[in-house]
């Protein structure tokens, strides 16, 4: 190993200055930091827990040498994760001269505001959604904005203002594409392999060079908080004051965050986010594609990751359910070792996880189904997007070519501490024929399988009952029902 | 506002009433410059407050160590009650039920019981945390269910309404029926939360910028607090981020200690709570327990109604007696109880004390008398419209409301008619009938709802309101009146009305601030009346001023008063014309006075409580909503698939800001009844006290198609200003449109037979567990 350099300073371009910091606090938000330090107070606070888009700023960072810039939540974004990356503000939007930007001048125009709070980060989110959509349809508009909330206009005016912006002007003309080269040149060249080193005791924070560094750090200091996407960990500081030093930031780590599929198998990097692992996912196994839309909104799925997802052990996590009824395996290491289980032995107890001390969440392998099998999962939640799951299923069967079950796992969320198998479901379903009266029969085994609880998001009641039924829903949509058996906002493209 | 020369040859002038005139702020809110409390800057030194919250359900406080707080790093001072110079009360009518920081007993799970000053926002919240607080449990009750409304403790008192026999007629009906639904609250969710931001002045002179609709309350409170005269405390609000009746009484806790606080150090103190302080410990809508018994005949004409309306109001009064009288006052929405006697109950309970939301009370009537309407419309087996059009209110008689007033300018037999026609009613009836059929696990469901509402404060006093304008020697004008401008585009409709008086383009009238320093003794902009109170105010204003260059003109050209004519930009003196701003300097010359206060207190309304009969109402707004849903039956998840709505503002001053109030307005209405669910657990506690828990509509909640319309031909039948309507509150109830069509989908598994007693919020839970509901009874032949 070449020797390692450290660096104990954050460096990062906002809007259109070069900033480098020497003290950073573990815990301090991008969006403090911006209203606090900088006095950059047009992007605003509305709920800090990265749910209602009001601090809503763009990150531009280069992902496979190529810079995109994505909205995500400033209120729960750690200034220490921002290493190599350009932070754009509202306040960096212009037109030409004095003129209002495209999307500025659409929302004005369109009576897109009216208390004004949420607009910047409406601003924002539309920024990003234009620059890589420039003629977006309904549903793509809508999906950019399910981060972001209004509670004045009831969004009428804000779409009617979408669908014209490029009316307005062109994207290729913005000033961050014609920017583009020169902001990419300084990016790679702030990349100059050094581990970053800040702080010391409770005030220290680590970004290791690549997963290999990682592995090095956390064998070196075990008790270390892992933060990747910070979705999670963001509201630790947030809502709960909790002490993260040391934060070991991994977001954006070479050796971390590819994707890539070998004999049947899809291998996902610890870092990689929702929003990439969405093409990939979504084209491989299309039934993951609906089911990542509703996960968070754009800003949530630009920074969470599926590691996180999984290594934080929440027993309403959404991809858990999905990856295990796919079989899928995990992939943890500690320095130079490697074991990897599979993913549904991860899942001990609430709060309990098969990771030991100085371990990381490296990958997960998730085998693609085959063509003959049918897989479905179904989230049912009290708003449609971007709301944390109730109850979510997963369905996974091979029928066998005389119309019995082969093969059949099924898993869910919400339903029990961990993600848990509907194992005596399995078993009343296993070889038998694959009929609405199999289906039946089946359901009454759930309440062997789960005991759910009721809390603000649904009853027991309610998950006992719309778990089951979603075993209908799985029979009627592989039994070639022609009827609708969901509902749905958009129609399939 | 870039600002132009005016043109002194114009047709007309730009920005006057009745054009479309975007929010004044608009290119401001974009670019991310207007200002709000928080992006003001600090005065150095500035502190910061963070309140302690009560951690027991109801219980006195045995011990309150507060030492570990005071000893960490960064904290200046903590505030518990004794700490209050004045009086420790902040509740809004005089009650003396709700005190700044609660002494000795707390009666909610988060009820504020010390305040912690420190250098940064970060370290007050840090410490607050510190604090070891130890209670002895006292017996708790959060639920009204379980409360009786005729005997349980009542905040405040409750109020009757009657008009003819209705028990009489109910027992001598052909049919009668009864039942009971609940009704849920709602969080405000302003995208700005609370707060203040006090800058102590010399003498006992305190300034607080307060996120408020009520800036004459803040101070009243702040100088009750501080027990100094009222002349001594200064608020002022330039614009909040939402506020929804959120604003009304609520941020004057906030202000308070602020104040308090900052006078205690002289120093600026800035109190913004975090999203989750302030949805645990500020008030919300009220939910409701609604009994109610109705008499009618096979036809479905209604005979005679009897309701029970019992709020769940929290721990002290705050508005509750007038939030619980508005839902008696809309009982009937639109239409004609032959007999009524209707009840409130304003019930005390160990939550937070619940108050002003968009609507105050009214929705939560009007939910009412459209579920007694649907009980009657599966009853006699009918298409619940055709219940609605049968029992609405006449024009010439049937026109008596449950309060005696009679409905002068009902319209809403038009507005009904139109949207039936233009939705498309009675084909996409048909239609859906034949889907639902075919269709094993999607049903669809139709519902078209009315909507009247009434205008005015129940509370006659506060139907007043003053406006200052003043002139300057170059032609602008500088516009101030007692509204708060919270994003429902006040600020630029009253700026209109002057601009139109003055026949000046609406760029020569600068908007200010609201402050109790210009316009005193100011109503809360609440009950939609910010337009109709303060652009008549405004109005007035501009009128003296007039008045006075009419005159002065007149004499020095020596032309007949009736020859000086405003035209756009300028004044036509006899023959001449000559600049508005000509005109002005010349006035100026001659020491005309150029500033006036302006007034209005609305005419013919009043009201007594204690027989229960007035004229509380000026007027009524209508409107009517049309909603079609689909509703899976696995799992009860639906979405709205098309609503289309037909709303009525008067001659509206801008209807591009009313379409935004209606179409807002039925958005908001929708989430109040479908996803928005409040959920207390048993200890007690608010679970639902954030964006995470607690589900407002998103974009992708809005109808797939939605298509509103505000209605071109009915004009105020009073002499409102320019004869315009108010648009705040009377949007929000469309989405009852919504709340019944989700019924409707569900009534279909049970062939129409079943009345579904969808009680709102209709979440995806309760919509399964209706459907369930139905399924079971239409199997054992219920």
């Amino acid at each position: 190993m070449a020797t390692l350099k450290i660096r104990n300073e954050i460096r990062f371009i906002l809007n259109g200055e070069q900033i480098v910091l020497t003290t950073v606090a573990p815990d301090e938000t991008l969006l403090d930091w911006l209203r606090l330090d900088r006095s950059l107070r047009g992007t605003k606070e509305g709920c800090a827990e990265g749910d209602c888009g009001a601090c809503t700023v763009l990150v531009g960072r280069l992902s496979g040498g190529r810079l995109v810039y994505e909205s995500v939540n400033a209120c729960i974004r750690f200034l220490g994760s921002l290493d190599g990356t350009h932070v754009v503000t509202i306040e960096h939007l212009r037109g030409d001269g004095e003129k209002l930007h495209p999307v500025q001048q659409a929302l004005v125009d369109f009576h897109g505001s009216q208390c004004g709070f949420c607009t910047p980060g409406f601003v924002m989110s539309l920024y990003a959604l234009w620059m890589r959509s420039p003629e977006p349809s309904d549903a793509a508009i809508e999906k950019a904005l399910q981060g972001n909330l209004c509670r004045c206009t009831g969004y009428e005016a804000i779409m009617r203002a979408a669908r014209a912006i490029s009316s307005y002007g062109k994207a290729a003309k913005d000033p961050l594409a014609a920017e583009r080269k020169a902001i990419t040149d300084k990016l790679e060249a702030m990349k100059d392999g050094s581990r970053i080193e800040i702080g010391a005791g409770k005030q220290r924070l680590v970004v290791p060079v690549d997963a290999d560094d990682l592995a090095a750090v956390l064998d070196k200091e075990p008790g270390a908080t892992i933060v990747a996407g910070s979705t999670d960990v963001g509201l630790w500081v947030t809502k709960h004051m909790r002490e993260i030093s040391p934060a070991i930031f991994i977001g954006n780590l070479d050796g971390l965050c590819a994707i890539s599929e070998d004999n049947g198998i899809i291998s996902i990097g610890a870092g990689v986010t929702y929003t990439e692992a969405f093409s990939t996912l979504a084209r491989r196994i299309p039934a993951l594609g609906p089911l990542f839309d509703r996960i968070g909104g754009d800003q949530v799925r630009n920074m969470g990751t599926i590691g996180g997802n999984i290594a934080n052990g929440s027993p309403i996590g959404d991809t858990p359910p999905p990856l295990i009824a796919l079989g899928a395996r995990l992939t943890l290491r500690r320095g130079s070792k490697r074991r990897t289980i599979s993913l549904e032995d991860f899942f001990i107890a609430y709060g309990k996880q098969d990771r030991q001390p100085g371990e990381f969440v490296e990958a997960v392998h998730v085998p693609v189904p085959g063509r003959d099998t049918k897989f479905a999962v179904y989230k049912i939640t009290k708003r449609r997007d971007e709301d944390i799951t109730a109850a979510l299923g997963a369905f996974f069967m091979t029928p066998a070519s005389d119309g019995t079950v082969a093969d059949i796992r099924i898993a869910y969320g919400g339903m029990a501490a961990t993600p848990k198998r509907a194992f005596s479901v399995e078993k009343a379903l296993l070889g038998k024929p694959w009929t609405e009266a199999t289906a039946e029969a089946a359901m009454a085994e759930y309440a062997r399988d789960f005991t759910p609880l009721t809390d603000m998001r649904a009853s027991a009641e309610y998950r006992a009952l719309a778990a089951k039924n979603l075993l209908l829903r799985f029979f009627a949509e592989t039994s070639g029902t022609k009827a609708p058996i969901q509902v749905s906002r958009h129609e399939a493209a | 506002m870039t600002t132009h020369a005016p043109n002194l040859k114009a047709q007309e002038i730009s920005g006057g009433v009745a054009t479309d005139q975007r929010h004044d702020s608009a290119h401001k809110h974009v670019r991310g410059t207007a200002v709000y409390i928080d992006d003001m800057p600090e005065p150095s030194g500035t502190l910061h407050g963070c309140l302690g919250l009560s951690t027991a359900t109801h219980a006195t406080i045995t011990s309150m160590d507060l030492s570990a707080v005071r000893a960490a790093p960064g904290v200046v001072d903590v505030l518990t009650a004794s700490d209050v110079p004045g009086e420790n009360d902040i509740s809004p009518t005089g009650r003396h039920d709700e005190p700044v920081l609660a002494a000795g007993k707390v009666q909610f799970f988060g009820q504020p019981i010390f305040c912690v000053i420190a250098e940064t926002r970060e370290k007050a919240r840090r410490a607050t945390r510190l604090a070891k607080v130890e209670y002895k449990e006292l017996p708790f009750v959060t639920d009204i269910a379980v409360l009786d409304p005729r005997k349980d403790k009542l905040v405040t008192p409750p109020l009757t309404l009657r008009r003819g026999d209705a028990a009489a007629a109910i027992n001598a009906a052909p049919r009668r029926l009864k039942g009971k639904m609940r009704i849920g609250g709602q969080d405000h969710f302003y995208l700005e939360g609370q707060i203040a931001m006090a800058i102590p002045g010399e003498d006992q002179d305190v300034t607080i910028y307060s996120s408020t609709q009520h800036p004459s309350e803040v101070q009243h409170m702040v100088s009750h607090a501080l027990g100094v005269p009222s002349h001594a405390v200064t608020v002022e609000i330039r614009r909040m981020g939402g506020g929804f009746g959120g604003k009304e009484t609520q941020g004057n806790q906030f202000a308070a200690l602020a104040a308090i606080a900052a006078k205690k150090h002289h120093r600026a103190v800035k109190i913004r709570p975090d999203r989750d302080d302030d949805m645990i410990a500020t008030g919300k809508r009220h939910d409701f327990l609604v009994d109610y018994e109705v008499g009618f005949d096979d036809d479905g004409n209604i005979l005679g109604v009897d309701f029970m309306f019992a709020a769940r109001c929290g721990f002290s009064a705050d508005l509750s007696g007038p939030v619980t009288d508005r839902a008696l006052f809309h009982c009937d929405n639109t239409y004609f109880w032959p007999a009524i006697h209707a009840q409130s109950a304003p019930l005390y309970t160990n939550t937070v004390s619940n108050t002003a939301f968009r609507g105050f009370g009214g929705p939560q009537g009007m939910v009412g008398a459209e579920r007694v309407i649907e009980e009657v419309a599966f009853a006699v087996g009918k298409d619940p419209l055709e219940i609605r059009k049968k029992n609405f209110y006449g024009t010439s008689d049937r026109n008596v409301t449950p309060y005696h007033q009679t409905v002068e300018d009902n319209i809403i037999h038009r507005i009904v008619a139109e949207l039936e026609a233009s939705c498309d009613y009675a084909r996409r009836r048909r239609t859906i009938e034949a889907f639902n059929a075919n269709s094993r696990f999607i049903k669809r469901g139709l519902a078209l709802t009315p909507v009247k509402f009434g205008i005015s404060f129940t509370a006659t006093h506060y139907n007043q309101a003053g406006a200052l304008v003043h002139v300057y020697t170059d032609g602008s004008v500088h516009l101030n009146h007692g509204g708060t401008e919270m994003g429902q585009g006040l600020y630029v409709k009253v700026a209109q009305v002057v601009a139109e008086e003055f026949q000046i383009d609406l760029d020569q009238v600068k908007i200010t601030a609201t402050t109790t320093g210009k316009v005193p003794n100011t109503s809360a902009t609440a009950a939609s009346s910010g337009s109709d109170l303060n652009g008549m105010a405004a109005q007035n204003a501009a009128l003296q001023i007039k008045e006075r260059l009419t005159n002065f003109a007149a004499e020095k050209y020596q032309v007949p008063r009736d020859q000086v004519l405003f035209l756009p930009n300028r004044v036509r003196i006899g023959n001449q014309e000559i600049a508005f701003a000509d005109l002005v300097r010349q006035a100026y010359m001659a020491r005309v006075q150029l500033s006036a206060a302006g007034f209005y207190k609305t005419p013919k309304i009043h009201w007594d409580r204690d027989k229960g009969e007035g004229r509380p109402f000026y007027y009524f707004a209508y409107g009517a909503a049309c909603s079609e849903v689909s509703v899976d039956t696995l799992t009860g998840e639906y979405v709205v698939e098309r609503t289309d709505i037909l709303h009525e503002t008067g001659r509206s001053l801008n209807r591009a800001i009313d379409l935004g109030q209606v179409e807002g307005g039925f958005i908001q209405g929708m989430g109040w009844l479908t996803t928005e669910e409040l959920w207390w657990d048993d200890k007690g506690r608010l679970r639902t006290h954030a964006p995470s828990t607690y589900k407002i509509p998103l974009a992708s909640d809005r109808p797939k198609i939605f298509n509103v319309t505000l209605a071109d031909w009915p004009e105020a039948s009073e002499p409102t200003v320019h004869r315009s309507k108010a648009v705040g509150e009377p949007p929000l109830p469309l989405g009852i449109s919504v709340l019944h069509a989700l019924s409707d989908a569900v009534a279909s598994v049970a062939d129409h037979r079943i009345c579904p007693r969808l009680d709102p919020p209709a979440t995806p839970e309760r919509v399964l567990m209706a459907i369930e509901r139905l399924k079971r009874e239409a199997k054992t032949g219920m």
